[in-house]
């Protein structure tokens, strides 16, 4: 590529992102170096998740990590993220399991029927963009952060579980030890210090991509890019901000 | 971590059957919350019974309007309890009024309920029993002088232009109760109509088969409470009041069945998503609940025993009977359909591919004894209200004719 | 009562009134949260103590700085898409120089077989084993090196990684076929597979050695005697116009209906 082309690409990139323009025009480049390395902040970004379904092998090691991180009670009853598998058989039935969240993998197919196709779905909280838990939450205990995700106050929720009946996917629970709404939170104490969420990080197969929704160039955006991508229950219009990719008609 | 709930959840993991997501092997709302839109519809139908005789002038109603209100008023005490009770963390409920969030259906119950509770139903009993309550001060000694004294708020004006007053201020406050209840109730209704998660609960129809299922709730309790008051008390039975009672419940009831019917008929016909997995609950589960005891004994039942009782030249005691029966098993109906609304609609896995159960706790915080205890408190705080302030057209003998 | 005042109930009700109301609204500002509505309708500072969770997995980086060549042997292998935790667990505490133990070594055949057991469900090319058929007295790590798992050795048959097209192609019509009748697989495959990705046929006059009209069902194709099968045969000029024979037709379970 010629040099010209360069600054062409340079101009019109400065054109798409107003705001670096402007960070760079008034304080310089210097000040906005040291913004970088110093405090996180949280609106300057948009959490998100992609999902390869064609990559989970259901080892269930992302549930258990997310147990260990998050200090989720250890109880089969209590899933900030679970894998469910999917049999669909010839005939056309649908056998979908997920023991003990697929924590500690899945056991053998019993059923001796010719199989049509057969898959591992990997869910958690969708972090929605119109999160029907936060809507219905009564005193402002559950909230969408400035960052896109969907948390949980601790120390002011109520436990009314309102929320629980609202959420579409499944992905809350009432923490038997706080008594208050327990959810994925994208390991928000990991991503705001620069790391990936337990579940992203231990993954063996890189199934699952975090990352911000809205920068072009990042591993997230590539992969939304080239799959066909799907979310969760979209007649629900709660804009899920977890993307799986290849997802089959039949997961609910 | 309390070891019995652990329990009760691997007992419920063990019943599931097909397909739920892990974290539904909890079922969240539990009997207390049955109780609460139970309560609330009684509130709400005794309330609009009472003011079917304040407003629509229906005479033959008379001798129940007060034991109406005073009933509604021992209800809604209790109303908020169950909720409250059943909170992870009762003692942070306040801050519904803090900090209430206003797209939540459920933060403007404190609202709804403080102003259900504070504007209509205690102005209006103050209204209603102030002349009296000066009488029963002037009457009474001691302590009992001093709570008349406190409760009528040091009011001492019984001149006819006053209570003149009061029967205005009352029959105004009822115009504004009417909607205040069907907003009470209909609310209650839209906490769960609102649900889009759910299908068994979305519904738009949710808060208007919550209203007439309420005032059908509350007439017949109106009426079982008549019943029986006025057989303790020995005294006759107002046969025109009864039939006016019964009438009402009948034409109620069929609104109630024709209204479900349609919500029914609605979802079969529209056949969504979701109506395998809820033919599956109501033909397993729900089976004995819906359709035995809502719909065949609570329904179908009591509006067979109603007209007949109505329509045919039954004598009097007969009717009265028949009356009482169908109305008890209205209650027994009614609260089934809670339940089924509540528990039903959380048997089912968000899924659509399996159903879950719900056992319900003999002791505990959300146990049978403890739901028992909320359904018999309302009548012993009623009980205590129809001592303080007697409802009953006897007790006030000495004082002029209602209409001024 | 005179007419045009207010009566004396109304002021001693609207008296209650505004005594219950105004304290109910000094209680309520009293008792708001500092931090609630800086950011939303919520308690701003609800963020920081979410923030604030202890972390448990340090990530690969933080191993980098320690255990650079096992980091690097292990990014450069089959490996490279696992974290170091993902095996050794939660190593936070390890990382910051706090930890007594080390994180552990996981030695048995369980861990692997975690992700390496066949699952009918399991992706295409995933490499799975049958625990049972596959070294069953052996630790894994005597063949495998965890962080370079590529076996020294090639895999017995082509089911060792294919387990889900072999399972297919064993009940179906083509189940006496070998892999390599139709496939050309380079030697180098079995140590390089994603490098050196075998040959499909997928040309009509590939199928029509066997299957069309007129052939004599070979001998000797590709070193298979096929004489003995019932092979189906098609006009390859009338069949299936323009189509190709896999367009209708899985070749690893052809059926014909």
């Amino acid at each position: 590529m010629s040099k010209t082309y360069e600054r062409r690409e340079f101009l019109a990139d400065l054109v798409k992102f107003p705001c670096a323009t402007l960070l760079l025009g008034v304080s310089g480049p210097i000040k906005a170096l040291a913004s970088a390395g110093n405090e996180y902040q949280a609106s300057e970004h948009n959490y998100a998740m992609g999902v390869q379904i064609e990559k989970c092998i259901g080892c269930g090691k992302c549930v258990e990590a997310c147990k260990i991180e998050n200090d989720v009670p250890m109880e089969p009853y209590y899933f900030r993220t679970w894998v469910e598998r999917y049999i669909i058989y010839t005939d056309g039935e649908v056998s979908v399991d997920s023991p003990n969240g697929g924590i500690n993998g899945f056991p053998p197919v019993e059923s001796d029927k010719d199989i049509l196709r057969t898959f591992f779905v990997p869910k958690l909280c969708n972090h929605c963009e119109n999160p029907p838990c936060v809507q219905v939450c009564p005193v402002g205990a559950t909230f969408k952060s400035q960052d896109g995700v969907v948390l949980v106050d601790d120390d002011y929720c109520i436990g009314c579980r309102y929320c629980i009946q609202a959420c579409p996917y499944g992905a809350r629970f009432l923490d038997p030890r706080t008594h208050t709404a327990g959810k994925c939170t994208f390991c928000y104490h990991r991503i705001t210090e620069g790391l990936l969420p337990a579940c992203v990080e231990i993954c063996p197969t890189q199934a699952r991509i975090f990352g911000e929704l809205d920068k072009l160039s990042t591993p997230l955006n590539r992969m939304m890019r080239q799959s066909n991508i799907q979310v969760l229950k979209a007649h629900m219009n709660t804009e899920p901000k977890v993307f799986y990719s290849d997802l089959d008609g039949e997961v609910r | 971590m309390n070891p019995a709930h652990q329990a009760q959840l691997e007992a419920a993991l063990q019943q599931v059957t097909g397909f739920i997501y892990p974290n539904e092997a909890e079922l969240h709302w539990s009997i207390l919350v049955v109780i609460y839109p139970y309560i609330t519809g009684l509130v709400a139908g005794a309330f609009i019974l009472a003011s079917l005789e304040k407003v629509f002038k229906v005479k033959d109603l008379q001798p129940t309007y007060r034991l109406a209100l005073l009933t509604a008023l021992a209800f809604v005490f209790v109303a908020p309890i169950p909720l409250q009770a059943h909170l992870g963390h009762p003692e942070r409920a306040f801050e519904i009024f803090l900090t209430p969030n206003p797209s939540s259906a459920m933060a403007m119950f404190g609202f709804v309920y403080a102003w259900y509770l504070m504007v209509v139903l205690l102005l209006e009993i103050w209204f209603e029993f102030r002349e009296d309550m000066v009488r029963w001060r002037q009457q009474s000694r001691g302590l009992k002088k001093l709570f008349y004294w406190l409760i009528s708020l040091g009011s001492r004006d019984v001149s006819p232009g006053a209570v003149a007053f009061d029967h205005k201020a009352v029959y105004a406050i009822t115009i504004l109760g009417i909607p205040s209840a069907f907003l009470l109730h209909g609310y209650v209704g839209f906490i769960f109509g609102s649900v889009k998660a759910n299908p068994f609960w979305s519904s738009v129809l949710m808060p208007i088969v919550f209203l007439f299922s309420a005032i059908v709730s509350g007439i017949s309790l109106v009426l079982i409470l008549y019943y029986i008051t006025t057989l303790l008390r020995r005294k006759t039975l107002d046969q025109k009041c009864l039939n006016a009672l019964a009438a009402f419940l009948f034409y109620a009831l069929i609104i109630d069945l024709s209204l479900e019917s349609l919500d029914f008929i609605h979802r079969l016909y529209e056949s969504e998503e979701s109506i395998e997995i809820l033919a599956e609950l109501i033909f397993s589960k729900l089976f004995i609940s819906l359709a035995i005891v809502q719909i065949l004994l609570g329904t179908i039942g009591p509006l067979l025993l109603l007209a007949f009782a109505l329509f045919t030249g039954l004598p009097n005691e007969l009717k009265r009977l028949a009356f009482f029966i169908a109305a008890i098993f209205v209650q027994v109906g009614i609260f089934s359909t809670r339940w089924n609304v509540v528990i039903g609609g959380q048997l089912f896995s968000k899924s659509f591919r399996g159903l879950t159960a719900y056992k319900l706790e003999l002791g505990g915080q959300e146990g049978l004894l403890t739901a028992l205890g909320l359904l018999i408190l309302p009548f012993i705080i009623l009980y205590v209200l129809l001592k303080l302030f007697p409802p009953w057209d006897d007790a006030r003998t000495d004082t002029k004719p209602t209409e001024g | 009562m005179k007419s045009g005042k207010i009566p004396n109930q109304v002021l001693q009700v609207g008296f209650v009134f505004l005594l219950v109301g105004t304290s109910m609204i000094l209680v309520r500002q009293h008792f708001i949260p500092e931090s609630f509505g800086e950011l939303g309708h919520y308690r701003a500072d609800a963020v920081g103590v979410i923030a604030s969770h202890e972390i448990q997995f340090a990530g690969w980086q933080a191993c980098m700085e320690c255990h650079e060549d096992q980091v690097a042997a292990k990014n450069n292998s089959f490996h490279r898409t696992l974290s170091c935790e993902t095996c050794h667990g939660a190593a936070a505490e390890h990382a910051s120089g706090e930890a007594e133990e080390d994180p552990p070594l996981p030695t048995g055949r369980a861990l692997c077989l975690t992700c390496h057991r066949y699952l009918v469900s399991r992706p295409t090319g995933f490499p799975q084993i049958i625990e049972e058929l596959h070294e069953p007295a052996k630790l894994c790590h005597t063949c495998h090196d965890p962080h370079d798992p590529t076996p020294s050795e090639r895999p017995e048959s082509c089911s060792g990684c294919h387990a889900a097209i072999a399972r297919v192609k064993a009940v179906s019509h083509h189940a006496p076929l070998d892999c390599e009748v139709c496939h050309e697989v380079a030697p180098e495959h079995f140590l390089r597979p994603r490098s050196n990705i075998p040959r499909k046929p997928f040309e009509r006059a590939f199928c029509g050695n066997c299957h069309a009209a007129g052939v004599d069902t070979p001998a000797n194709f590709r070193g298979v005697d096929l004489t003995a099968f019932e092979v189906p045969k098609v006009d390859q000029d009338t069949h299936g116009g323009t189509l190709l024979c896999w367009q209708c037709h899985y070749q690893h379970s052809p059926e014909a209906r």
